[in-house]
């Protein structure tokens, strides 16, 4: 323990408030884009209907169902930890990177099939390949790349970070008294969840 | 405001208990960390007076004049120049500032703790914040940018230069904004010393504290926009864009969004040290604690609803710029508050003008004018002539030099004997401020004028009308600069000569003067128990 | 890295019991399935689709940060704080879709 806190329980308390103060941005970037993706969804709905469906709602609704699984099963790493039960917590936290990977690897098929279209961001986006209605189909991609790209990215630094506390777990650094790490990955995964869980109608159920 | 916990531990102390430079950088000792930042925000603030120096060179005679009229090589190189003066004062110098050097020295030791919360994620701070600032200097030595600090689209995307390195600079250096303010509030909530309620925090803290709320709250909002504006840069995106339906309009509210609240990030740490050497150098009880604690909440707040009054001229709705030209002249209260109880303060205490006095005495008389010419600003049907002419150059540099560097500088004298344990000479210290006071003034209160005559900013050139008023804001400008070399050979013959200090020269209450000068590494000998208010002078 | 109780009146953090765990995870499946159902007979549910929509997706989202987050079990201060980042993206939203309608309104050029 610090030795400028009182006990555990203040520092525990303490890191709790540090990591909701860090969600909350990570939750204030993120809506920025999705402040954006209203007011434009707003201007241009034809638009953004006709963007919408190059998404295979399918694969999107695979992917929502695989993050929530792999929220259930972090929150099962905490709970783990919480009761001593060392070897389940690794194999919980061990099916949550897999979920993650699994989500990954439906990305790229998603965005590998997009860019075979010629289907790419802004003004990238190929328009004789498609020959879309609106000319300002670009617009949507921008967001579509933006958000579900920065999503992305988030799920492999949130991978990153349960392999990280699922090895310090195997090596027996936790224990009922002391998850902090486990925790804060965990809320850092559900915020990542919880993200997508907006994000899939607002990309996929469009129009 | 306690017991008086001295930690002479031997002559040791936070600068000579851990020898050698590495340990410095290696540092988890908030006041190392102060330190550091001290040094680098210093270094960087010279580098960004050189390029307001050449500024002002530039604008010294229209440019036909013979020898002096034009110094640059032309009005690309010109937009280069203002555009790394702004940028690197606002995000290298004014916004990290008090908070990162006077806030982490101070936060701890006067909540009589023994370091911020997460000592480890500070020093990453300081780390995260260099990473940006050797980005930001590296694009000088790329492609340099010259959009403004503002970075309006859509000139933003079309331009050359390394556009793209520098919105990432400055969203690292966020980064860094960000998690300097969550350690700060964690600090505030959970770190105060046995009997230390909210209500016994010094007003430094209250204002440190209202401005990490406003590092967390607002710099995420700059992340995403600079983000969006490389994303523009390099894919064409469209938000900003009027190609595909964007607009740019948009990137002005997301832009300043995060930065009129910045401009509180500014301030309100300056007031907070206002607050402290106004009630130490005159030995008097703070009038209206409650109520400038609470107007620096209600600035925090309140600053999240008035960023339109940026965008008065910028194409933004009629209805939109009459709500927050409203709003905006409600935020003038509680700064209104803070000032007349800095009076009610002053009044009727034993006032000693040292260096931290007339630089604090200093702050309130151009603070007054910066923020009251602000609420001229506010005005909209005034606005639409003022925009984009000196008389906002002179407003914001009313605020910010006049405030903010005026109160860092007392800051910096106040707590110089604290940090160093070593004594200024007082009267360097005080030719410091003549110079610069007399120099500030002579600077920015012509370009009020200039403004009025119609003068825009961010020109070249001029027309021979206002060369009169310009001439005489150059020399403001070699004035200030004396000033602050002044001011620097004041401290660093103080670090090399100066008479040792006892542990409370000035008699202060808070809790920072009740143990060593220097402080050794953890501060309090033992945990300081709080039994009264901050200011009990009298 | 770990840590003594020292205090003898600490509280025992919350455990939520695993049967909650799979409770919710099982609820916010079923929703989700809600959603695509509603999506496909989306024609039949005008003009209320988008709403349907994000109400499902609210309450997901309260599931998420209520028991798996476990903001319900936790500090008031740490709810605060979360709830904080909702609110000032509202006022970003608000006044951006402000200006932007009454530009229409206005006639001006967007």
């Amino acid at each position: 323990m610090a030795s400028h806190y009182r006990d555990a329980t203040h520092q525990y308390d303490s890191n709790k408030e540090g990591i909701w103060l860090f969600m909350t941005t990570e939750i204030l970037m993120f809506g920025g884009l999705f402040v954006g993706y209203i007011i434009f969804h707003a201007l241009y709905p034809e638009m953004f209907a006709e963007g919408a469906k190059f998404l295979d709602w399918r694969l999107g609704f695979i992917n929502t169902l695989v993050l929530i699984f792999s929220s259930l099963t972090m929150a099962l790493g905490i709970y783990y930890c919480q009761v001593n039960q060392r070897n389940k917590a690794t194999w919980a936290l061990a099916i949550t990177i897999l979920c993650g990977a699994v989500f990954m690897v439906i990305k790229y098929f998603e965005y590998t099939h997009k860019f075979h279209l010629g289907i790419f961001p802004g003004q990238k986006l190929n328009l004789e390949m498609l020959k879309p209605v609106h000319e300002n189909l670009g617009l949507y991609f921008g967001f579509y790349y933006c958000m579900s790209g920065l999503h992305g990215i988030h799920v492999l630094i949130g991978m990153g970070l349960i392999t990280w506390v699922m090895i310090k777990n195997i090596k027996g650094e936790f224990n009922s008294k002391y998850f902090t790490p486990v925790e804060g990955v965990g809320i850092f995964w559900h915020i990542i969840d919880l993200i997508w869980i907006f994000l899939f109608p607002l990309l996929y159920l469009v129009g | 405001m306690g017991q008086h916990v001295t930690g002479h531990v031997s002559g040791k102390n936070y600068i000579n208990e851990e020898p050698g430079l590495l340990s410095w950088f290696t540092t988890l000792d908030h006041k190392r960390i102060a330190i550091l930042y001290f040094v680098s925000v210093m270094t960087f603030f010279l580098i960004g007076g050189i390029m307001a120096i050449l500024l002002r060179l530039e604008l010294f005679a229209p440019n036909t004049t013979p020898n002096v009229g034009q110094i640059l090589k032309n009005g690309d190189v010109y937009n280069q120049v203002l555009t790394y003066h702004g940028a690197i004062m606002v995000f290298m110098v004014i916004i990290p500032g008090i908070p990162a050097i006077l806030g982490n020295f101070f936060l701890p030791l006067q909540l009589g703790a023994k370091d911020v919360a997460f000592p480890r994620l500070n020093l990453l701070s300081w780390y995260v914040f260099m990473t940006g600032a050797a980005l930001a200097i590296g694009t000088f030595f790329s492609t340099k940018i010259d959009t403004g600090w503002t970075f309006y689209t859509p000139y933003s995307i079309r331009t050359g230069g390394a556009v793209v390195m520098m919105v990432m600079a400055a969203f690292i250096m966020g980064m860094s904004s960000i998690l300097t303010g969550l350690n700060f509030i964690v600090t505030v909530h959970k770190l105060r010393a046995p009997g230390m309620s909210m209500f016994r925090i010094p007003l430094f803290v209250w204002a440190i504290y209202s401005t990490a709320i406003l590092q967390v709250l607002a710099t995420p909002i700059l992340a995403i926009t600079l983000l969006l504006l490389a994303m523009e840069r390099v894919f064409g995106i469209g938000i900003f864009d009027p190609k595909l339906g964007g607009d740019p309009v948009l990137f002005q509210h997301f832009f300043w969004f995060y930065s009129h609240p910045a401009v509180y990030i500014m301030i309100l740490p300056a007031m907070g040290v206002v607050s402290e050497i106004i009630t130490t150098h005159a030995k008097k009880t703070i009038f209206g604690y409650t109520a400038i604690a609470f107007s620096s909440i209600g600035i925090a707040l309140v600053s999240f609803f008035v960023w339109g009054h940026h965008m008065f001229v910028s194409g933004q709705s009629e209805l939109a710029g009459i709500v927050f030209s409203f709003i905006t002249m409600l935020v003038g209260v509680p700064t209104a508050i803070k000032m007349f109880n800095w009076l009610a303060t002053l009044y009727k205490g034993s006032i000693q003008f040292t260096a931290p006095m007339l630089y604090a005495l200093g702050f309130l008389f151009l603070f007054a004018i910066g923020g009251v010419t602000g609420i001229i600003l506010a005005v909209t049907a005034i606005d639409v002539h003022f925009h984009d002419t000196y008389f906002v150059v002179a407003h914001f540099h009313y605020v910010m030099v006049g405030g903010t560097l005026m109160a860092i500088m007392g800051g910096f004298f106040h707590w110089f004997p604290k940090m160093f344990g070593k004594m200024y000479n007082e009267l360097g210290a005080q030719l410091s401020w003549v110079f610069i006071f007399i120099g500030f003034n002579v600077t920015f209160f012509p370009q009020f004028i200039l403004g009025a005559k119609g003068m825009p900013r961010r020109y070249f050139d001029y027309i021979p009308e206002y060369e009169q008023l310009n001439k005489i804001s150059t020399v403001g400008s070699w004035l200030i600069t004396t000033g602050f070399l002044i001011g620097l050979f004041t401290m660093i013959q103080a670090l090399r000569n100066g008479a040792k200090a006892p542990d409370n020269p000035w008699g202060s209450k808070t809790l920072e003067w009740q143990t060593s000068s220097p402080p050794i590494m953890h501060n309090f000998d033992h945990e300081p128990i709080v039994t009264a208010g901050p200011y009990e002078y009298k | 890295m770990t840590e003594q109780h020292t205090s003898t009146h600490m509280e025992e953090p919350h455990i939520t019991p695993l049967r909650t765990y799979f409770k919710i995870g099982m609820a916010l499946f079923l929703l989700t399935f809600l959603t695509i159902g509603a999506h496909a007979l989306r024609q039949y549910l005008q003009p209320f689709s988008a709403l349907i929509a994000f109400s499902i997706a609210g309450v997901k989202a309260y599931l998420v940060m209520a028991w798996f987050m476990h903001l319900k079990y936790d500090k008031p201060t740490n709810r605060l704080i979360f709830a904080s980042g909702f609110v000032f993206l509202a006022v970003l939203l608000g006044f951006c879709a402000l200006d932007i309608v009454s530009r229409i309104a206005q006639s001006s050029i967007l």
